[in-house]
This record gives structure tokens, sequence and C-alpha cells, in this order.
């Protein structure tokens, strides 16, 4: 299946020089962690900040390698970053100096076999889809922060890759920006039928997305649990977070973060002991 | 009079507040005007000082020519076809040089910048040749390359190349580590990275460096044509003040004054095309 992700037993390790000793010794960030992901999914990873979130989403994309275990996109062991998989980092991704239209053209280029033409009209229709028809010549410095993430999601969605990786994408805009993007996003995933992989560390973003929320522990990063949302959105006048449904989510997510926070202090403390 | 502070501080739209009401044209254009028309108070009065000072005898007419003397001087200069001689031989051999620096130091510099260890090698040996002021060298390129053209657009090259390359590696060096790991998302090859986007995001600080090769290359280039040089600019500086022709001495600075305005502005408009994409 095209987009499907499969994340075998993976361990990943950094070389890091410690705080009190100055030593370099070996800090694990993610251990035995397994993750299935099913074509056409939206699902969204959620864990305090420091967990491996962004470790496990590199992975993915190819970015880094673990170091142990293996990442399987569409059947094949990723072994580095390729356009079968777009990426949508939290911010300063868009190339200053190239328009909203010229930095999606920018990602079309890397795919080639388009005429120049060709790219421009496509790079027009991915504009449409996020709705920034009329800003096509603006710069990025000209356009605001939830602009600029639009123009990150079309960029990524014009090579139609069969995974959308999305690092914390809206973490740096405004409430109302934040959930006007959050439903646009949906919108745009019903459509297209990428599969999602979302990270956040809000719960309700997580539950509001995901038809799946992944909980992240920390020390090591490992998949707590993962929760399937069945929530009602038949009906568009109903606000979705304030249902009861929802609440329910939320609160179960929370207690799951906040117990494994508390396990991962008292080991912290137990170690610092010994 | 509002000072620094309080102009700074005033409250008032960012540009794109300002955009979106429509206001920022009018602000602009009449506030380039006042800018514009100061400027030329500034200058004025300095040529009125220029002017009167010498007449009136508060200097010495026959040290400091009054400026009327002075453009005379440069006019028969210009008629007689030497002012054209001497500034044609002065940015022939200034642009040779800058080119030349331009032309290496970029592609080395990046080149450099591109691996760690190679920059952490050099880099201080860099800083070491760009602080040792050109003109100190000056006699050890007489030394080496005789006292003809070739010293001369050497002198250039040297004052123009460590500002352009160490500007090169510093602006590749710290290209943002978000737009490279979104250029390899892309699966874009090591070459095409550089080229759309290591590149462009170095070029502004390429230019600083540019900018004062620029004002160097002037510099360094009048110094050189002083000492044993049969046209120029230096040359006729020199050969006027020997010769005590003080109005034509004061004419060929101002003509060095003309090429360091002229070659600054023209980069820095080319600069300003170049990153129109900034605010
Ligand atoms: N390249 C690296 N070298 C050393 N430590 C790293 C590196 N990348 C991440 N880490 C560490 O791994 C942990 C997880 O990081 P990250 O995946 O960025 O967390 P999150 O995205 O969930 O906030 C953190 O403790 C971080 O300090
Ligand atoms: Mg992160």
């Amino acid at each position: 299946m095209p987009g499907t992700i499969a994340i075998q037993a993976v361990r990943q390790v950094f070389r890091v020089r410690g705080d009190e000793d100055r030593k370099v010794h070996e800090f694990v960030a993610l251990d035995d962690l397994h993750l299935e992901v099913g074509d056409g999914e939206f699902l969204t990873l959620v864990g305090p900040s420091g967990c491996g979130k962004s470790t496990v989403l590199d992975l993915i994309s190819g970015l880094s390698t673990p170091t142990a275990g293996a990442v399987v996109v569409d059947g094949k062991r990723v072994t580095g970053p390729g356009l079968d998989r777009g990426v949508v980092f939290q911010q300063y991704t868009l190339l200053p100096w190239r328009t909203a239209l010229g930095n999606i053209e920018f990602a079309l280029e890397a795919l080639g076999g388009l005429t120049r033409g060709e790219r421009r009209e496509r790079a027009r229709d991915y504009l449409e889809l996020v709705g920034l028809t009329d800003f096509a010549s603006r710069y990025p410095h000209e356009l605001s922060g939830g602009m600029k993430q639009r123009v990150a999601i079309a960029r990524s969605l014009s090579y139609e890759p069969g995974v959308l990786l999305m690092d914390e994408p809206f973490g740096a805009l405004d409430a109302q920006t934040r959930e006007r993007l959050q439903e646009e996003l949906l919108q745009i995933w019903r459509r297209t039928g990428t599969t999602i992989v979302f990270i956040t560390h809000d719960i309700e973003e997580a539950v509001f997305l995901g038809q799946r929320v992944a909980v992240m522990s920390s020390r090591p990063g490992r998949i707590e649990a993962v929760l399937d949302i069945v929530l009602d959105r038949s009906n568009p006048e109903i606000d979705t977070r304030a249902t009861a449904p929802f609440a329910q989510y939320r609160h179960q997510i929370w207690s799951l973060l906040r117990h494994s926070d508390t396990a991962a202090t008292q080991l912290e403390q137990v170690h610092r002991v010994a | 009079m509002p000072s620094l502070l309080e102009e700074r501080t005033e409250a008032g739209l960012n540009s794109r507040q300002a955009q979106a009401a429509g206001v920022r044209a009018e602000r602009r254009i009449r506030g380039r005007l006042a800018r514009i028309s100061r400027g030329l108070v500034g200058i004025v009065a300095l040529a009125t000082i220029w002017e009167v000072a010498p007449r009136m005898g508060l200097v010495d007419p026959y040290f400091v020519s009054p400026l009327s003397d002075v453009l005379a001087a440069w006019w028969d200069l210009l008629l007689s076809g030497d002012l054209w001689i001497h500034l044609k031989a002065s940015l022939v051999r200034s642009g040779l040089g800058f080119g030349l620096a331009l032309s290496i130091a970029i592609p080395l510099g990046a080149a450099i910048a591109w691996y760690r260890p190679v920059r952490e090698v050099v880099s201080p040996v860099l800083e070491m040749f760009r602080n040792t002021a050109a003109l100190a060298l000056l006699p050890v390129f007489l030394l080496i390359l005789g006292i003809g053209e070739v010293s001369k657009v050497a002198i250039v090259v040297y004052a123009c190349f460590f500002p352009i390359l160490l500007n090169t590696i510093s602006g590749v060096a710290s290209v943002d580590q978000q737009l490279l790991r979104s250029a390899r998302v892309l699966g874009l090859s090591p070459v095409t990275t550089f080229r759309k986007v290591v590149f462009p995001a170095a070029l502004p600080t390429i230019f600083t460096g540019i900018r004062i090769a620029g004002a160097a290359a002037v510099l360094v280039l009048i110094a050189a044509e002083m000492i044993g040089a049969t046209a120029g600019l230096g040359y006729l500086i020199n050969y006027s003040q020997y010769n005590f022709l003080i109005p034509q001495m004061y004419a060929a600075i101002l003509t060095t004054t003309g090429v360091g305005l002229a070659i600054n502005y023209s980069l820095v408009a080319i600069e300003r095309r170049l990153s129109r994409w900034r605010a």
C-alpha cells in the first residue's frame, strides 16, 4: 500500500555530553518503539516536549537512520529522504527569496519531469487547495504565520507523496489561526487521501485531528498507548471540542501522559540515588 | 526635532499593517523628499565653506584652493583628455583586480565552508591574512612582481580577496539548518542544494564582503599608484603635488571620491535588486 508506515523495534541512541560530568555518554531517545500506520490514515503522535517525537519523524522522513530496528514505508525500508514522503516543519522552511508560488515550484523542480508551465500550473492548483490563490506572488515575509504554513503544506502535497509528516506545524500560531488550520487540514486530508502522521504536544489538537492518537512516554521514548478516536463530525455546526466524548478522550490521554511522566521522574530519581 | 530614540519608538504601523491600509506609499515619498533635500543642504554647506574659507584667508589659499579653482582645474583636465587617461588606468586596474578576486573568492569560500574541518583549519590563517594590511605588503609585491601593472592589479586582488572570501565562508556556513533540512527532505543533490538554497541564502552576507572589497579596491590602488606608476589617479595626485599644481591635485582627489561613490552606489543598487524579497 502506498501510504503505509511500519516502525519496527526502533531504537535511537544519541551521544551527548553530560551536564555534570562533561563526559560523552549515550542517551537512549527511543527504545523498542513499534508503530503501524495504515494507508490513508490520519495518526497523531502526542507526548511531552523532549520525549522523542521529532526523532520519530526524522526516522520516517529518512533524515536520520535508527541505531537498531527498521522503518518501512510502502513496503520498502527507509534509507534516506524521498519524495514518497512530504514533511512540514514547525517554521522557517520556506525559501524567503521565492514567492509563495515559487516555493511550491521549488519542490516540483526537485520532482522533475515537468515543464516550467506544468510546474506553474500545478503550483497554482495546490495554492488553491490551501486557499491562497490571491497570494501567489507574495514573499514569505509578506505572509502571516498561518499563510506561511499553508504554503508549506501546499508545497509538501504538490509532489503528491503517499505520506505527509508534520512536526508541530501549528505550534507557533495563535489559537484562532491554529483551529482554522486544523479544520482545513482535515478537509485537505479527506480530499487527497494522503496518510498523515501529525506530531503535537497539544492533547486537544491530537484528539481533534487524529483517527488514532499514539501517546508517547519519555526516557526512553516509547509508544505508551494507541487510542481510536471516534467523534461525530457530521454536523459542522457542532463545536466538536465541546462535546462529552472529546472531553473524555482528552482526559484519558492527559492521565496517560501524567502517569508516564511521574513514572519517568521516579525512575530518574532512582538513577540518581544509585 | 525628534531624536533617534523618539523616532524609532513612536507608535506606527508595521510594514504589513501599512500595506493593508495602503498608506505606505504616501509616507515613503514624503520622507524621501525630506531626506534628499536635507542631504543637499549638507553638501551645499560644505561647498560654501570650501569656497569661502580660503578666499577670506581663514586657511592658506595656496594649500587649500577654493572650490571654484579646483572645479576649473578639473574642467581643464577633462578637456585636455588627461583626466580620462588617468581615470581609465585606475578603473582598469581596480576593475580587473576586483573581478579576479570575486571570481576566485566566492567558489573557494563556498568550498571551504562546505566541510567543517577544512573551515576550521583555514579560518585562523585567513583571518591573519585579512588583518595584514594590503599596503604593508606593497613592497613585497613590488619586489616579487616588479613595478609594472601586475603588482598593482595583484595588490587590488589581495585587498578584495579576503573580505569576499571570509564573508562567503561565514555566509555559507551559517545557512539556516531548517532550510537545509527541507531541502534534504526533497531529496535534492548537494550541488542543487548549493545552487538553489545555500548560495541565495548566503548572498546578503557575501555582498557585505563585496561592498568592503569595492571600497578597498579604490583605496589600495590609489596608494599603489603613488609609488612607481606613470598613469592613474594616485599618480596624478602625487604628480600634481610635486609640481605645485594644487588645484589639479584637489581635482584628482575629488575624482577618486567620485569613483568611490559610484562603486559603492552601484554595488548597493545591485544588492537591492538581488534582495527585493526582503522587507
Ligand atoms: N541530534 C541529537 N543529539 C543528541 N540528543 C538529541 C538529538 N536529537 C534529539 N536529542 C534528544 O532526544 C530527545 C528527544 O528529542 P526530540 O525528538 O526533539 O523531542 P520532541 O520532538 O518530542 O520534543 C531530547 O531529549 C533531545 O535532547
Ligand atoms: Mg520536536
